[in-house]
């Protein structure tokens, strides 16, 4: 496996206050990788630090091999970058803009421009002033999905995009995946980056509290269990990895670590099972806990392992 | 339920008092962002009057000095053009002549920014579609606007009245309703400049090209006539500007000129009232125009991109330069016709070179004018890096194939270039205007052009120190404000506040030869040139090493 973006113990201060605080990122290529985290966890100066506009205060980042502060102009050839909030010159079209970005890239293909402005249903003969914010965003997506680059780059894409959008989008980073490019997602829509990252990275304070694939991820959550059995159940709670059990005559509802979930069907099954709702662990749960300050989750041991 | 059964919902009240609604929440906001700025531009503008009069009280303590002074200075058409004419020669007279014109002049860009900062800027960051989702009328923000450079002005006026008041109560009323008067009469302009144009940018550009207009109208005319025969000439009256020099404080007052400025403030504050009701909040009178739909081959680079976004400014600066130099230049041979009667004044000027060195020494000044002001376009130019690089342009372009020293180079080719073409501008029309009066057209447009472009390696300096803050210390950036403000002052009162050379020299312009006329030596601009790529280089340097903020 050969990686894209590695970044190792990154710190990033800003006079005081410590932006990034030994963030890891491992991102290999061609993989779609999503970067999660609650606002001001570090998200975007880490995306700004990849593109060499801050410099990194310590630690090391690789970018395609080479150091995104010193080899700024060469690596920004072979990559595309897309803010969350794009800002256009006010007395350009979008169409002006589209192209000069795919020049100053380094290349365009036509085809694939006129298709994706097609898909996106963008005007490129609007000014910059009279986009709306979707449309503003729509503009740096086709001028990024129609360069011809190794490494796609989003801060928070989507945000102002309609949900018809939304899914073009995802079948363009799907489409980008299959070309064989690397992209990394920086996002807050669950939904999108489960649909569509094969693995994440989630931080929180400058730093990288989990990373892997979203199935070892899924593990490190509880599934809720509600089910209506035959005979009132026995020892459930002496079973590894179970929580919140409430019994109620012969009606259970608990939590269970996804990856304690065998034992408990078994129990359940010897009490004998009428109805049985699992709810499989969602990234929200996930993100929940990671989002949620220190002392909400201090007895959760596993977050604790990872973060620390 | 109780909202719906609120009297003034279920019936409001007719037209004009429902758009004014919120007025008041709107201005109290607009003096609180402006609670420092404010205070400042009313105590410069309504103190300094009072600190000249001492000033010339202790220079030409007696009324002989005095009498002098004023002949002097209304003998030399250059200093009219720059102050105005000295209407009589007691000590409240001589500080208005010396002050009046350049309060009037401040009080205007001070009136424009505000009303601007508070309308179209409002809009265009989209903070007043949030006001206007509250309970705001749809003319309570201009409404605002304009109460706020009201209390501004009013304040300046009151100011300039009551320190000023030592020298004769009615001379300081009349000083301080011009320069109020002046203020409100380009913020109404300022106002139906924000009503149509979109862009805060173009709207400040506009309203200050309306006094640019008025000043240099005021300043050619001026240095035609004297005015002391009771008449101005044709061309002030043509400026607002010149109606408030006309109100003549302390050299029996013409009431009257004021009431000419409080009416066209009055009908542009209508014009823009009008405007303001019938439009869509964000919108203006011109329809956006759809652009191509793919980009020229002039948009390839980052060059093409700078030169795109900065074309129009530099246009409009050349056209600006270009009117003023044909009025300079129209007016030039016939400046000095008018000697005064004193005889040592006379004398003096004969001394310096008779006929031709008068006429020189008049264009010699206006030149000097024009690359002062140039310093202005320059300085802009290059802070255009920072609004960049602070709107969040600057963040995906240079995630591009540019580096920063391209991006910034292909700005501040703009900035050192555009001033000379600027100056081009201006030196042309000067010497075709000057030429065409002269009879002498092949000898004079060169001489003229050639003069005006040996400004260009002063305004660099100027660049350059833009170039290197914006490099070095990024946040500081607009301290070049405070540089170009320096430097234009000093050079433009330097002269006949007859200030130290060696305070005249710190300013890049204090090191120009005067010319046409004067030697011309290479020492000065070769300083000037190493300044200017020590400063540019090291400005370049800083910008690669250091963080983008956004």
């Amino acid at each position: 496996m050969t990686t894209a973006i590695t970044v190792s113990d990154l710190h990033k201060s800003f006079g005081r206050t410590h932006a990034l605080d030994g963030l890891d990122l491992d991102v290999a290529t061609g993989e779609v990788h999503g970067f999660l985290g609650p606002n001001g966890a570090g998200k975007s100066t880490t995306i700004r630090v990849l593109l060499g506009l801050l410099r990194a205060t310590s630690g090391t980042v690789q970018l395609l091999g080479k150091d995104p502060w010193h080899d700024a102009v060469e690596l920004h050839k072979r990559l595309a970058y897309v803010p969350g909030d794009v800002t256009l010159w006010r007395n350009l079209s979008g169409g002006e803009v589209i192209d000069l970005y795919g020049r100053l890239r380094g290349g365009l293909d036509k085809t694939r421009r006129a298709e994706m402005i097609d898909r996106f249903d963008l005007d490129p003969t609007k000014k910059g002033r009279t986009y709306s914010k979707g449309n503003r965003q729509k503009v740096a997506l086709v001028a990024a999905f129609a360069s011809d680059v190794e490494l796609l780059i989003f801060d928070e894409p989507t945000s102002g995009l309609d949900p018809l959008m939304e899914e073009v989008f995802r079948e363009c980073v799907s489409e980008e995946r299959q070309r064989g490019r690397t992209v990394l997602l920086s996002s807050h829509i669950l939904s999108e980056v489960e649909a569509l990252c094969d693995r994440v990275s989630i931080i929180r304070k400058g730093k990288t509290v989990e990373s892997g694939s979203l199935a070892s991820l899924r593990h490190l959550t509880r599934t809720s269990v509600t089910a209506e059995l035959d005979s009132e159940p026995d020892g459930l709670t002496t079973l590894p990895g179970v929580h919140d059990v409430d019994v109620r005559g012969r009606r259970v509802k608990l939590q269970v670590d996804t990856d304690h979930l065998g034992p408990v069907l078994k129990q359940l099954g010897d009490a004998g099972v009428r109805s049985l709702v699992s709810t499989p662990p969602t990234l929200e749960e996930l993100f929940l806990r990671h989002y949620q300050s220190d002392g909400g989750d201090s007895a959760d041991s596993t977050q604790g392992a990872i973060a620390r | 339920m109780t909202a719906v059964a609120d009297a003034r919902i279920a019936a409001p009240p007719k037209g004009s008092s429902r758009d004014l609604a919120g007025t008041g929440t709107l201005l109290r906001l607009a003096l609180r962002r402006d609670r420092v700025m404010l205070p400042i531009w009313v105590l410069c503008l309504g103190l300094s009057a009072s600190s000249t009069v001492s000033r010339l009280d202790s220079a030409y303590d007696t009324p002989q000095k005095r009498a002098d002074l004023a002949a002097d200075m209304n003998a030399n058409g250059s200093t009219r053009a720059l102050f105005g004419a000295a209407f009589d020669d007691s000590l409240g007279a001589l500080t208005v002549w010396r002050v009046g014109a350049f309060l009037t002049v401040f009080a205007a860009i001070m009136s424009l920014l505000i009303v601007i900062r508070h309308t179209r800027e409002e809009e265009e960051t989209g903070r007043q579609e949030a006001l206007s989702s509250g309970m705001v009328g749809r003319r309570a923000g201009l409404t605002s606007a304009l109460i706020t450079v009201g209390i501004a002005n009013a304040a300046v006026t009151l100011l300039i009245a009551v320190s000023l008041a030592g020298q004769g109560g009615s001379g300081a009323l009349a000083l301080g309703l011009a320069v109020g008067l002046s203020g409100m009469v380009f913020g109404a302009i300022a106002a139906v400049a924000a009503q149509v144009t979109e862009n805060a940018r173009v709207a400040r550009g506009l309203s200050a090209a309306a006094v640019g207009v008025a000043f240099v109208l005021r300043m050619g005319g001026d240095a035609a006539k004297d005015g002391s025969d009771g008449s101005s000439h044709v061309l002030v009256w043509l400026s607002p500007l010149g109606w408030a020099e006309n109100a003549r404080p302390y050299a029996d007052e013409r009431w009257w000129t004021l009431l000419l400025l409080a009416v066209l403030a009055v009908v542009a504050m209508g014009v823009a009232y009008t405007l303001a009701g019938r439009r869509d909040v964000g919108a203006s009178f011109f329809a956006s125009r759809p652009g191509p739909a793919a980009a020229g081959p002039d948009l390839s680079t980052v060059y093409g991109l700078a030169w795109r976004l900065q074309r129009g400014t530099l246009l409009a600066w050349m056209a600006g330069l270009a009117f003023a130099g044909a009025v300079f230049g129209g007016i030039a041979d016939g400046a000095d016709d008018f000697l005064g009667d004193s005889e040592s004044t006379r004398d003096t000027f004969l001394r310096m070179g008779g006929q031709e060195g008068l006429t020189d020494a008049f264009l010699a000044s206006m030149v000097g004018i024009l690359g002062l002001v140039v310093t202005i376009h320059t300085a802009s130019a290059v802070l255009r890096l920072r609004g960049e690089e602070t709107d969040q342009r600057a963040e995906p372009l240079l995630s591009n194939a540019v580096s920063r020293v391209q991006w910034a180079a292909s700005h501040l080719v703009v900035a050192l270039l555009g001033p000379v073409v600027i100056l081009a501008a201006g030196g042309l029309a000067l010497g075709i205007a000057y030429g065409a009066a002269s009879g002498d057209l092949g000898g004079q447009v060169p001489r003229v052009l050639g003069a005006t472009l040996l400004q260009a390696p002063a305004v660099w300096v100027i660049t350059s120190i833009a170039a290197f803050l914006f490099g070095v210390l990024p946040k500081f950036t607009s301290v070049t404000w405070g540089v170009v403000g320096f430097v234009v002052a000093i050079g433009w009162l330097g002269p006949a506040m007859e200030l130290d050379q060696s305070v005249m020299n710190l300013s890049p312009f204090g090191h120009l030869p005067k010319v046409p006329g004067g030697d011309i030596t290479a020492t000065p601009f070769l300083w000037m040139l190493l300044v200017t790529v020590g400063l540019l280089a090291a400005g370049l340097a800083g910008l690669r090493r250091r963080d983008m903020s956004n």
